[in-house]
This record gives C-alpha cells, sequence and structure tokens, in this order.
C-alpha cells in the first residue's frame, strides 16, 4: 500500500533544504510517523498552517523509505494559533507534546493520541490553568504508558489510608511503615490534588490554591522525569501561574 | 573513496548545510577541472569572513564594523523598530523598500522543545534601546507560525508596561496564491484583517 489515510496530531517540526519541514505526527492509526512535508516553508504553500505544531489534520501520507510524504492535509483541529497566543499554554504544549514523542518512541497508541488532542483542545480553550492542564496531562500518559502512579493506597504494600510520603521511584504514598528515611511528605491537600488531575475532577483541581499547584507540580516533574530517565527540555520554561512573561 | 587531498575537500564540503556527498563530489571536481575558475578569491573570503563578520551591538544584524549600516544611518526613521528572528528577515524586509525604521534580530524564535527560551534570545537588548523613549513603535515581525506567534505574544506582553506602540505584521493571503488551498488559520486571518476598498 503505497498511500495512507489517518487522523494525526503534529507533535514537533524540524526545517529541511529550502522550503521542507520534516513533521513528527501522533496518528490515530499509525503511531509515531516521522514525514516529509514539501514546500511547506513556502508562503503559497498548500498545506499553510496545517501541518504547525499541536495542529490536528487528517493526512495522507506516502509510504519512503525512511520517510514518509505527506501529499495532503486537511484541518481537523487548529490548536495551534489559540495556545501561541498564551505564553504560559504555549510553554504547556510544548512539554506535552515533547512527552507525547518520548513514550511513542517505540509504538503509539490510538489512546496516548485522544489523550493528547484532548488536552490541546482544553489548552486552547483555556478551560483550566495551563499547568494544570499539562500535570495532568502528565500523569495520565504515563498511565497510558504503564507507569500508573498510586496517590490513595501505599505504592509498595497496597494498604489504604490518607498517606503524606511521597517516593517517585517507588511509584506514588507510601505508608508509614514502608516509606525510607527522610522520605518527603506533602500536605494531604497536595495529595487530593495529584489524586484529581490523575481522575480528571477538575472541580476538586480548580478549586486550589496556588501554593498546592506549585508543590502539586513539583511532585509530577519528578515522577515524569524519573520515568522518562532523560529530562524534558521543555518543562523548565513552563510558566507557573503568575509568571507567564 | 578518493585519495588525499581531494577526499578532504569533498568531506569539507559536504559538512555544509545543504550539500549532500554526491553535491560535494561535483563541486569539487568542478574546482578541479575548470581552468577558468580561480579558487583563490573563494579561498580568501572563507578565511576572513569568521574574523572580520561580527553582530551588530545594537540591533543584532551581520555587519563588518561595531555597529550595522542601518543602525549608522541618519535617515533612517529612529522612532520605529522592527524586530525580527534572523539577520536573513532584515534583508527580507529591506528588499520591499516600505519599511524605513530600524531593526532588532532576536537570534532566534522562543521554542521550549529546542531548548530555547526568552533569556537565549536578544530581548533583554531590546528592552535597554526603549529605555531612552525615542522609539514609539514595536514593529513585531517574528514568523508567522507558532514559533514567531508564541515569542510575539511574550513581546507584547512584556511591551504593555511600557510606552510604546506594539503592532504585529499582518498574515492573510499569499499573492499569487487559490484561495480554495488556503488553510483555515489563514483564511480567518485574512477575514479578520479585511479592510474597506475604495
Amino acid at each position: 500500500m503505497p498511500t495512507y489515510r489517518d487522523e494525526a496530531v503534529v507533535l514537533r517540526t524540524h526545517k529541511l533544504g529550502e522550503a521542507d519541514r520534516i513533521v513528527t505526527l501522533l496518528t490515530r492509526g499509525h503511531g509515531k510517523v516521522r514525514a516529509v512535508a514539501k514546500g511547506v516553508r513556502r508562503t503559497a504553500s498548500k498545506f499553510g498552517a496545517r501541518l504547525e505544531p499541536f495542529m490536528v489534520a487528517d493526512v495522507q501520507l506516502y509510504e519512503g523509505r525512511s520517510l514518509d510524504i505527506v501529499t495532503q492535509a486537511e484541518s481537523l483541529g487548529s490548536y495551534g494559533a489559540d495556545i501561541a497566543a498564551d505564553y504560559a499554554s504555549y510553554t504547556s504544549a510544548n512539554a506535552m507534546v515533547e512527552t507525547a514523542d518520548r513514550l511513542t518512541e517505540a509504538e503509539g497508541s490510538s489512546q496516548q493520541y485522544l489523550l493528547l488532542i484532548g488536552a490541546l483542545r482544553s489548552l486552547s480553550r483555556g478551560e483550566h490553568e495551563a499547568s494544570l492542564t499539562l500535570d495532568s496531562y502528565l500523569l495520565r500518559a504515563l498511565s497510558l504508558a504503564g507507569w500508573a502512579p498510586s496517590f490513595d493506597t501505599c505504592s509498595r504494600c497496597g494498604t489504604a489510608g490518607e498517606h503524606t510520603a511521597i517516593v517517585v521511584q517507588l511509584g506514588g504514598v507510601v505508608c508509614s511503615d514502608c516509606a525510607p528515611p527522610g522520605a518527603p511528605r506533602v500536605g494531604r491537600e497536595v495529595i487530593d490534588l495529584l489524586s484529581a488531575l490523575l481522575r480528571g475532577d477538575w472541580t476538586v483541581a480548580d478549586a486550589t490554591d496556588a501554593s498546592t499547584r506549585s508543590k502539586a507540580s513539583g511532585v509530577v516533574a519528578a515522577y515524569t522525569q524519573w520515568h522518562l530517565e532523560r529530562g524534558l527540555r521543555s518543562l523548565p520554561y513552563v510558566a507557573r501561574t503568575g509568571e507567564s512573561a | 573513496m578518493y585519495e588525499g587531498v581531494v577526499q578532504d575537500l569533498i568531506d569539507e564540503l559536504g559538512r555544509l548545510p545543504g550539500v549532500g556527498p554526491k553535491s560535494a563530489q561535483r563541486i569539487a571536481f568542478y574546482i578541479l577541472q575548470t581552468e577558468t575558475y580561480d579558487p583563490s578569491h573563494l579561498a580568501d573570503v572563507l578565511t576572513t569572513v569568521r574574523d572580520k563578520v561580527r553582530f551588530c551591538e545594537i540591533c543584532g544584524n551581520v555587519t563588518e564594523q561595531t555597529t550595522c549600516s542601518i543602525c549608522r544611518d541618519p535617515r533612517r526613521d529612529q522612532t520605529l523598530i522592527c524586530v525580527v528572528e534572523e539577520a536573513k528577515d532584515v534583508v527580507a524586509i529591506e528588499r520591499t523598500r516600505e519599511f524605513r525604521g530600524l531593526y532588532h534580530v532576536l537570534g532566534g524564535a522562543i521554542s521550549p522543545i529546542q531548548g530555547v527560551g526568552p533569556d537565549q534570545l536578544r530581548i533583554r537588548q531590546l528592552m535597554t534601546r526603549l529605555a531612552d523613549a525615542t522609539v514609539s513603535e514595536i514593529i513585531i515581525a517574528t514568523n508567522p507560525n507558532v514559533e514567531g506567534e508564541a515569542t510575539a505574544a511574550y513581546l507584547s506582553r512584556l511591551l504593555q508596561a511600557m510606552e510604546v506602540r506594539v503592532t504585529r505584521l499582518a498574515s492573510g493571503l499569499p499573492v499569487g496564491g487559490d484561495l480554495e488551498y488556503a488553510d483555515e488559520v489563514t483564511l480567518g486571518r485574512a477575514f479578520e484583517g479585511r479592510r474597506l476598498v475604495g
């Protein structure tokens, strides 16, 4: 089959030659695809803004030897413009696509695709604070990849309870018996927020204060960096509450 | 594989952007075989370019002196600054002959995924240029892509506090293009920025 068609979200782009770009796409049915978009940097390109980062498009691709070639693209969701208009959303979206790129290095799944476009849509509409959307996305994307954190029961022995010690290396909260000496402890409200972000309970998450969100973001960042092994380049640039521009 | 210096030449040419192994070989043999071509001028230019060319202390454009010819020109409108990503963009805008103000080259666009944040760009230098209140308008001419738009949004928020007019280059339909091929974002912008005829 020389050509195929799929829905895709653009993760990142690299310049190629005079006017081309290599676009990294996360597709619904074909996993992660790297493809060449010819002439896309020319102002009169037929692709226009459809193959910019954070765009969702219905694409037709031609199978190449090492890279595929984009032959047609129709826009399904143009989130890029709204995301770029807000610096906090832009930096959060960068961290999201970088995470998606890393998590789908071996193979992508339609669930990862749907989770990412849901998060980008939410960011573009400004439904919640950008850093909350990012943290919720990170926790859920890692869960889909098989690294679900535990915030309700001890991640080592499974004992239920209101634990406050959190060890990212062990996979979430741990009870007093399992907690290694010097294990960091956070307030119960931070654990509740993390749990709400993982479940997608936005009523709880939106009601939290800036200090709780900042502590929860710290835990999410540490958890993400631990499982992705190499640090995310874009995470230090994420504009958190009150520091956007 | 060729012997010695021929292979060295092919390898060096092949390190340049956009030059593959086949093109490198073709250029190398052109230099070797064409008697009318004198490569000494190219050799001179290559050795002096890195020593002579530097970045303008004011705007960041390429120049052979401490400041570029545009910043030195007293006939240019000192109240206008056009902010661009690269020195190449200055040349593109100069070709239009529409703009008579000054420039500021940022040196790229904000792209966290590539490790480029606001601190890696020449944003602080731009703020310093605005300190003496001669400038009345900043025209943001970053590329109309996601990175460029995000950089424009960041700059406009930063400049809000200052008493300066901030404008963004218009975007819309390209001259010579077909309406049916225009994407939704571009066409939407064209509608947003439509203007009265006559």
